[in-house]
């Protein structure tokens, strides 16, 4: 979504080239000259980016250490990799990566197509006020914030709530569905799909949209039904957005939702529910191993990283399509 | 969209009858679970109890869950709370953002890029959860709601859609201010504001609902019960089962029953205002959305 305006950013305003004969030294003098005064609009801004963005990267230095509160940043203890072995031996290792590339996969696989389909829906729709009406309602759980949604869910999945109501109409079992590990993923990823499906579907409108009318008259002309115009003129119009989404996502797989989940699980669905993220949060904020959950935190972020630089790459390989 | 109606099949048309149809279902599942919660708080909490699978209208009708809500005194000052952190917030954020946006759409700056360069960078990569709340120990801002403020001032997603919008404002406004002698805060706020108002809007709105909805650095670095904003309240009503007396004077029959009115109609209390402006505000949003997929 906004990212794609990064690739812009850096290529709408070209610099002009340097005049070829004056050095560095010049340039530097003559910019701060005209400039100096937008440099000094725009120190705060840098601030804040040094203070509370590098800073904290810097600060990130503690997972090679046995931090101490007590004796600071300067003073603990360097210990190398040692975290990182420790969590890489831990009981918890395996079961949070799988935990978070299955949740992660589930998403990719149902929650992140269901926009695009509601997308193509709406925009076969003629009716202007069905449209605007679908439109409106399907984006109001955007708006709903999370801490509601997931009460919502709670009080929808306890054993005397609706949902399990529905259950015992079609000859079912009450159960306290969210106690239960192997649901747990399906709630989260259908409360998702609830969440995002309408507020998704507006970036696949916009990019619809803006595919040519002629191409779909040159379509018909050739003969095409509605099938084959999905398949030969839409898709191929708003592929290239498409590819940028599951980019967004892949940079998402290992930073996905800490604070849904620590919202919705509980020691009865660790299981399936505890990701790299949400033990983070509890080994860290809770029991305050801070050099142990910052390497956990830091070997999630590089690898989330990694991930996204090889689809990037790949996707500029096969379809000339990548985030910058 | 307009498609010249040449001759329409029987298969075309019930295609679109079909359409229609899941298009009217899937908006009924979307509204339907906060219809229930609608009808859920007003309906008299026995009642509720009793019944069972969907329901259309109130069980009864009882505002006692209501006035059992407004009784609370942290739901009131957890509105005041997250006001508070609006108004600074939103305060803070903006300037930032516009200040960072102007210099970023300025051209002829030697530094821009690899400013920019810095800035971005952070959006794929953090320090993490820990480091920034150690960082904002080390800063003070725990226990304060200025480290709900302070530590978010600039969303980078924000600053970038801003930028590209200040980027399609035609140079030659700016230049000729320049030349008349205007600084550069005069530009911005005389030249190049006034002309995007309707992105600055989109951008409000972003960090207002980003603001309003956030919980968890709040029930990380807060101490005080006090100092919760309403999300924090909110959860530890609807998820921790702290009702926080608002459940007194009810015989121990009845606890359960009225816990569950009491906890539909918080969820009134806290997305109501919500849901009566989305829809007169949605196309603010949808255009900052377009902002940043169209120019890219």
């Amino acid at each position: 979504m906004p990212n794609r305006v990064v690739s812009s950013a850096f290529s709408s305003v070209k610099k002009p080239s340097p005049e070829a004969h004056s050095s560095f030294q010049k340039r530097l003098v003559k910019d701060w000259r005209m400039n100096k005064s937008l440099y000094l609009l725009v120190l705060p801004v840098i601030i804040y980016y040094i203070l509370f963005c590098y800073k904290p990267m810097y600060g990130a230095l503690i997972a090679f250490q046995d931090y101490a509160p007590a004796l600071g940043f300067a003073r603990s203890e360097w210990v190398g990799f040692d975290q990182f072995i420790r969590f890489f031996n831990s009981v918890n290792f395996f079961r949070l990566i799988r935990n978070t590339l299955l949740l992660s996969l589930y998403l990719l696989l149902f929650s992140f197509p269901a926009p695009i389909i509601l997308a193509l829906m709406i925009n076969e729709v003629s009716n202007r006020k069905f449209k605007k009406a679908v439109q409106t309602i399907t984006y109001l759980p955007h708006f709903i914030s999370m801490v509601v949604v997931c009460g919502m869910i709670t009080d929808f999945c306890i054993s005397t709530g609706l949902i399990n109501d529905i259950i015992v109409f079609f000859g079912g079992e009450r159960s306290a569905l969210l106690q239960r590990p192997e649901l747990y993923r399906t709630i989260y990823v259908v409360s998702e799909i609830w969440q995002q499906i309408g507020w998704g579907s507006i970036i696949y409108l916009s990019a619809l949209s803006g595919i040519d009318e002629q191409l779909y008259e040159a379509a018909k002309i050739d003969g095409a039904g509605k099938w084959r115009q999905l398949w030969n003129v839409t898709l191929p119009g708003i592929s290239s957005t498409i590819v940028i989404m599951f980019l967004l996502n892949i940079g998402n797989i290992m930073a996905l939702g800490y604070e849904k989940t620590i919202l919705l699980y509980n020691p009865a669905t660790y299981e399936t529910a505890d990701i790299v993220s949400s033990y983070v949060y509890r080994s860290g904020l809770l029991e305050q191993n801070w050099s142990y959950s910052t390497a956990i935190g830091l070997f999630n972020s590089v690898i989330n990283l990694i991930l996204l630089l090889t689809a990037n790459k790949l996707s500029r390989k096969l379809t000339d399509t990548s985030l910058w | 969209m307009k498609r010249s109606k040449i001759s329409i099949s029987p298969a075309q048309r019930a295609g679109t009858i079909i359409n229609y149809f899941v298009l009217t279902l899937l908006a009924i599942l979307c509204l339907y679970p906060v219809w229930y919660v609608a009808v859920a708080s007003f309906s008299d909490s026995n009642l509720l109890m009793q019944h069972n699978g969907l329901m259309l209208f109130p069980k009864g009708f009882s505002l006692s869950a209501y006035e059992r809500v407004f009784s609370n005194p942290m739901i009131l000052r957890g509105y005041g709370n997250t006001l508070f952190v609006l108004f600074f917030g939103l305060a803070l954020s903006m300037l930032l953002t516009c200040l960072g946006a102007y210099f970023l759409s300025r051209k002829n700056v030697m530094f821009r890029k690899p400013i920019m360069i810095l800035i971005v960078i952070t959006m794929f990569f953090q320090g993490g959860m820990i480091p920034t709340y150690l960082n904002m120990r080390d800063f003070h801002l725990t226990g304060t709601l200025w480290g709900l403020i302070i530590p978010f001032a600039i969303n980078t997603q924000n600053l970038i859609i801003m930028t590209t919008s200040f980027s399609s404002i035609p140079d030659s406004l700016v230049e000729a201010a320049r030349i008349d002698g205007a600084g550069h805060f005069t530009v911005l706020f005389r030249v190049v504001l006034p002309l995007s108002k309707a992105i600055l809007a989109v951008i409000v709105l972003y960090y207002g609902v980003q603001i309003w909805n956030s919980w968890f650095w709040a029930s990380a670095i807060l101490r005080e019960r006090e100092m919760y904003p309403l999300q924090v309240v909110l959860r530890e009503i609807l998820l921790q089962n702290s009702l926080g007396g608002m459940s007194t004077g009810v015989g121990v029959s009845d606890t359960e029953s009225v816990a569950m009115s009491i906890k539909y109609a918080t969820i009134m209390v806290a997305t109501v205002p919500i849901l009566c402006v989305y829809p007169f505000l949605q196309k603010y949003f949808a255009k900052g959305v377009m902002v940043g997929a169209v120019k890219g």
